[in-house]
């Protein structure tokens, strides 16, 4: 095997003597390797055969022939009884099993029939390998990693020729040139990223991707209607302690015509009640409306919409990162990665006496992004 | 026009201050029982409440005023055994119920009496069979999966508060909770999720209290997080323990 080596340039005597691990049975032989203890000259380590039970008794070998059949025809029995399980089994059967609970009882026998099928072909594969193949260790020799010196000299023979015969030395300007050119080709790619949002919403031609961030479908005058039933609401349905998520009243109509779902996301918001002695602070004087105070939905964090409102402690938390904001104190972040506070909705009443917001936002909605910083 | 609906709306406010945190909603009407039905309940109360809530209900340092929580506040709490409390903590613990229910109405009737509040739905209002449940689903994950998990199995709050597994809520729980707004679960009032938006809701939860688990281990229905643990735990070490069957010498 050590013939088909290039010997090595510092020459290392094949050590001679050491540990063989050959068995020494006629059988065995080319499986063997000739002592020999590899590049570099280490000694092998000395590794004690053991013969295995069924090497020394017929009769133990005899007996793993035995367990292995007995997989392989269990195999087969998994294979009948999958199909037996398919066709006999009623699909909405449910039984109970302890630790487990209730479960459908066919895709139980599926499964175990179908995975201890394939296993017992595996095991008895593992099984016939270990116990009946022949026995011996061998050990397999790495190639010697680096290149001949005659293959180093030809290559590098071969990139001069082609340096020269390209004149890619020669030629400077062409060179620099052609070193720009391929600095500059992806930047048209990059520009292109820039524009990946899609506008389909004329309303929104000729809008930076920042401006369109920036603002949301609020206005000032527009109703809040509930997220689900998109009914207008009064001060008065909104108990203290009560919860209302809600959006602006026309992002049907918005959805509708840019087919997406972008606008809905920016604007939703939750209402919660609190007695107006409880509110410590507000990002602007006056914008609750005798204690509704509206929020934006959408975590400043990486823009899980948040719901989660303890009333009694007024903490609203995003269950993706735990951040907390304390609606009765601005909205300000009380815990989690979240930089910065809930973007507050001032909100009022129109003529009719339903709630309404009173304008857009004062600062974008949700995570924050390049242009905003 | 203006000014009036600002009355208007003032006075309602200020009658919601009045009374409690949990206010009454419009449609709220104080189940007033026949008067020994209060006297009764008023002895239950002070025999078992009155240390936390006061000898008339106003409230303490131990707990919060009952004054307009209603009746169907009283049936929420005392029903499902999370009063009276057994020790302070951040929630009172779901436990066995102590008091029958004929005891729990009379206590229900006492607090009702004192002021007007969430009355206990009727089964004409928890009745969810007309109801339906792919509009409560979208009703559920709007309102209620934040807290209590896409498929009602509760959830972690701040500094060991939580929303409760929805698995063994019966329908007037349900209903009395959105009502009344327990812990700290915000108030759903029949004026922001109307009676039959709720029976949706009821009907979705139900649905999912009874949904089959025909995989088999549902894993507590946790989603991709607890599957991933199951997978690099129990799975992994599996697959482990065959590799190193396969990697041990034969004897």
């Amino acid at each position: 095997m050590s013939s088909d080596l290039t010997p090595r340039s510092d020459g290392s005597p094949e050590a001679t003597g050491a540990h063989g691990v050959v068995s020494g049975s006629g059988v065995n032989d080319r499986l063997a390797r000739p002592d020999y203890a590899g590049p570099g000259a280490l000694p092998l380590a000395a590794v004690d055969h053991t013969p295995r039970r069924s090497d020394l008794y017929p009769k133990a070998a005899r007996r793993v022939e035995r367990q292995i059949t007995l997989m392989f025809l269990l195999s087969m029995l998994m294979a009948v009884l999958f199909i037996v399980g398919y066709v006999a089994i009623d699909v909405g059967t449910e039984i109970y099993i302890p630790v487990l609970g209730g479960v459908g009882f066919q895709n139980l026998v599926l499964g175990v029939t179908f995975g201890l099928g394939v296993f017992l072909i595996g095991a008895g594969a593992i099984q016939w390998a270990k116990k009946l193949m022949p026995d011996v260790e061998v050990v397999q020799d790495r190639h010697p990693l680096p290149s001949t010196p005659t293959e180093d000299a030809k290559a590098a023979e071969q990139y001069q020729r082609g340096k020269e015969e390209s004149g890619f030395a020669a030629y400077r300007i062409m060179r620099r040139t052609l070193i720009g050119a391929l600095a500059l080709f992806p930047i048209p790619l990059v520009v292109l990223v820039r524009d990946m949002w899609t506008n389909d919403d004329p309303a929104l031609a000729g809008q930076s991707p920042a401006e369109i961030l920036s603002s949301t479908a609020w206005t000032g005058g527009l109703r809040i209607v509930t997220d689900g039933t998109f009914q207008p609401l009064r001060p008065a349905d909104i108990p203290v302690g009560g919860l209302v998520s809600a959006l602006p009243e026309n992002i049907e109509e918005i959805q509708k015509e840019a087919h997406n779902l972008n606008e809905r996301g920016k604007s939703a918001i939750i209402l919660v009640r609190m007695d107006p002695e409880d509110i410590r602070a507000q990002q602007g004087e006056g914008w609750d409306y005798q204690g509704i105070l509206a929020y934006s939905k959408i975590c400043t964090h990486v823009g899980c919409p948040i719901a989660l409102y303890e009333h009694r402690t007024h903490h609203l938390l995003c269950p993706c990162h735990q951040s907390t904001f304390d609606l009765a104190d601005a909205g300000n972040v009380i815990f989690g990665p979240a930089a910065r506070s809930m973007p507050q909705l001032p909100i009022g009443v129109d003529e009719e006496g339903f709630l309404v917001a009173a304008s857009d936002f004062n600062q974008p909605v949700g995570p924050s992004f390049w242009e905003r910083g | 026009m203006g000014l009036v609906l600002l009355l208007l709306a003032l006075g309602v406010v200020g009658g919601v201050y009045g009374v409690a945190t949990t206010a009454p909603s419009s449609a709220d009407t104080a189940l007033v029982g026949d008067q020994t039905q209060i006297e009764e309940g008023r002895r239950l109360y002070l025999e078992g409440c009155s240390s936390c809530h006061g000898l008339n209900a106003e409230g303490g340092s131990a707990g919060p005023t009952l004054i307009g929580v209603g009746a169907a506040a009283v049936h929420f709490q005392v029903a499902t055994g999370r009063m009276p409390l057994a020790a302070p903590g951040a929630q009172a613990p779901v436990k066995d119920a102590i008091y029958t229910s004929e005891e729990t109405l009379q206590m229900a009737a006492y607090i009702a009496s004192l002021a007007p509040g969430p009355a206990i739905p009727t089964a004409e209002q928890i009745d969810y069979t007309d109801a339906d449940i792919a509009e409560g689903g979208v009703l559920f994950r709007i309102n209620c999966a934040q807290c209590h998990q896409a498929a009602g199995q509760g959830g972690a709050l701040t500094q060991g508060k939580y929303a409760p597994s929805l698995m063994s809520a019966t329908p007037q729980e349900i209903y009395e909770a959105m009502l009344t707004g327990p812990q700290n679960m915000p108030i759903f009032a029949d004026t922001t999720l109307p009676t039959p938006d709720k029976q949706a809701i009821i009907a979705y939860v139900v649905d999912l209290q009874q949904a089959p688990s025909p995989g088999g281990l549902s894993l507590g229905r946790l989603g991709p997080v607890v599957e991933g643990l199951f997978l690099w735990t129990a799975v992994f070490a599996a697959l482990i323990g065959a590799a190193v069957w396969i990697g041990m010498r034969a004897r």
